[in-house]
């Protein structure tokens, strides 16, 4: 299974520099750990802020600073591991930062009906933007929603069709608010997405207002 | 010392002299702190990026005395996350960066961020070389680029990484329409991208 429909490089730059509402840098993060050409250009914005780092100016620390962090270092000198949720649990649906917010795999969702055999379960994120999992049974079309900003669609599981194409799992679409589309989940098997809206103008930031792909550096 | 010149030429040179901090500035280092947990190599490195990742903080919102406390933060992760460190995916410079920015958005967003799977970004049984000499060199190749932009196309790059950039600070600084601060950044990534190849 290849991705063929990809985050954008406006996105990736805006999640590399620490720019985007929690909910979007999850969707983020979600489709990546499903598509390694993303992972890789997000790598190469990551250099770019490590240039960014490395050319810029510097201000001089404190003189007490370095016998500070000395001092921190040797209060606490093991190695810390990360031991977060997704790193004891495997889903075959929920990628680790999903199993992070759910709290566990696919059977630790909390649905709840949305209308037409529709589920849905808002995960955990701040409020400037909103992170849903969406569960459609087969078939079932999805009236043209209104949404006001930005939305992003991540399939996790089975596909849908719309008239920006046939997504299916790792596929991200990303519709701006004058993009009508009625997604209509794929006859063969139910599906479940990572939808993630964000309310009018709460973007912060230059990168994510331009909204226009850059070429990959 | 950044001078590179010839670096690239013949390869097989570099990987024999091993890799020198001429070369690949900090790698040594950090290596020394990830495997050795030496406290000399960690000295080094917080002396070179403790003032930078004070001054990135401030440049995106930080007063001074909160910087310097992240920046200790940061550089006590550095130490501690040392193990983490893979120097065929990351310069320093760029794996620093990524601990700073998480710093960032904990502090001045107060969330979280959530992390792609995976990242078996921990050192591999056998470091392949050749690929660390790469990457290393391709990140210097990238710093250089970013030196020879023209100095408002290089500030807007470092504004869109600093966050530190808004609709009315983008018309006060310039007062230019947004479309054409747009084309401008779109111009120096392309010329960025251009001066990689």
């Amino acid at each position: 299974m290849t991705v063929k429909h990809h985050l954008t490089d406006d996105l990736l730059m805006a999640y590399s520099a620490g720019d985007l509402p929690e909910a979007v840098n999850l969707i983020v993060a979600t489709h990546i750990s499903l598509c390694d050409e993303c992972r890789a250009a997000l790598g190469s914005y990551d250099a770019v802020g490590g240039a960014v780092l490395d050319t810029c100016t510097t201000v001089e620390m404190s003189k007490a600073s370095l016998n500070t962090v000395l001092d921190m270092i040797h209060a606490q000198d093991t190695q810390v591991q990360d031991k977060p949720v997704s790193t004891r649990i495997k889903d075959d649906v929920l990628p680790a930062p999903l199993i992070d917010y759910v709290g566990g795999g696919l059977e630790n969702v909390r649905w709840r009906s949305a209308g037409m055999g529709v589920k849905q379960a808002i995960l955990p994120t701040s409020k400037d933007a909103t992170a849903r999992l969406l569960y459609i049974p087969a078939g079932t079309a999805i009236p043209d929603h209104g949404h006001s900003g930005l939305e992003l669609t991540l399939v996790l599981k089975g596909a849908f069709q719309d008239e920006g194409g046939y997504f299916g799992r790792g596929d991200i679409e990303v519709a701006s608010e004058d993009l009508n589309h009625t997604p209509v989940a794929d006859i063969s098997e139910d599906c479940i997405c990572l939808a993630v809206t964000d309310a009018p103008l709460k973007f912060k930031g230059l990168v994510p207002r331009i909204a226009q792909p850059f070429l990959g550096i | 010392m950044r001078d590179s010149g010839g670096m690239g030429a013949n390869g097989t040179d570099i990987l024999t002299a091993g890799m020198t901090n001429d070369v690949v500035p900090w790698v040594d280092d950090l290596i020394a702190v990830r495997d050795a947990r030496d406290e000399g190599a960690f000295i080094r490195v917080f002396g070179h990026f403790g003032p930078r990742v004070k001054a990135f903080l401030m440049r995106t919102g930080m007063d001074a005395a909160l910087a310097e406390e992240c920046a200790q933060e940061v550089l006590v992760t550095v130490w501690n996350k040392a193990h983490l460190y893979d120097a065929t995916r990351a310069s320093p410079s760029t794996w620093i960066f990524t601990i700073a920015r998480n710093k960032k958005i904990d502090v001045l967003r107060k969330q979280r961020r959530p992390e792609p799977e995976d990242l078996p970004w921990g050192p591999e049984s056998e470091p392949d070389q050749e690929a660390v000499i790469g990457l290393q060199q391709e990140s210097e190749k990238l710093g250089r680029a970013l030196r020879d932009l023209p100095e408002k196309q290089r500030e807007l790059i470092e504004k869109a990484y600093f966050g530190d950039l808004s609709h009315s600070e983008i018309a006060d600084q310039t007062g230019l329409p947004l479309g054409t601060i747009k084309s401008r950044i779109r111009l120096a990534l392309e010329r960025l991208r251009h001066s990689m190849k």
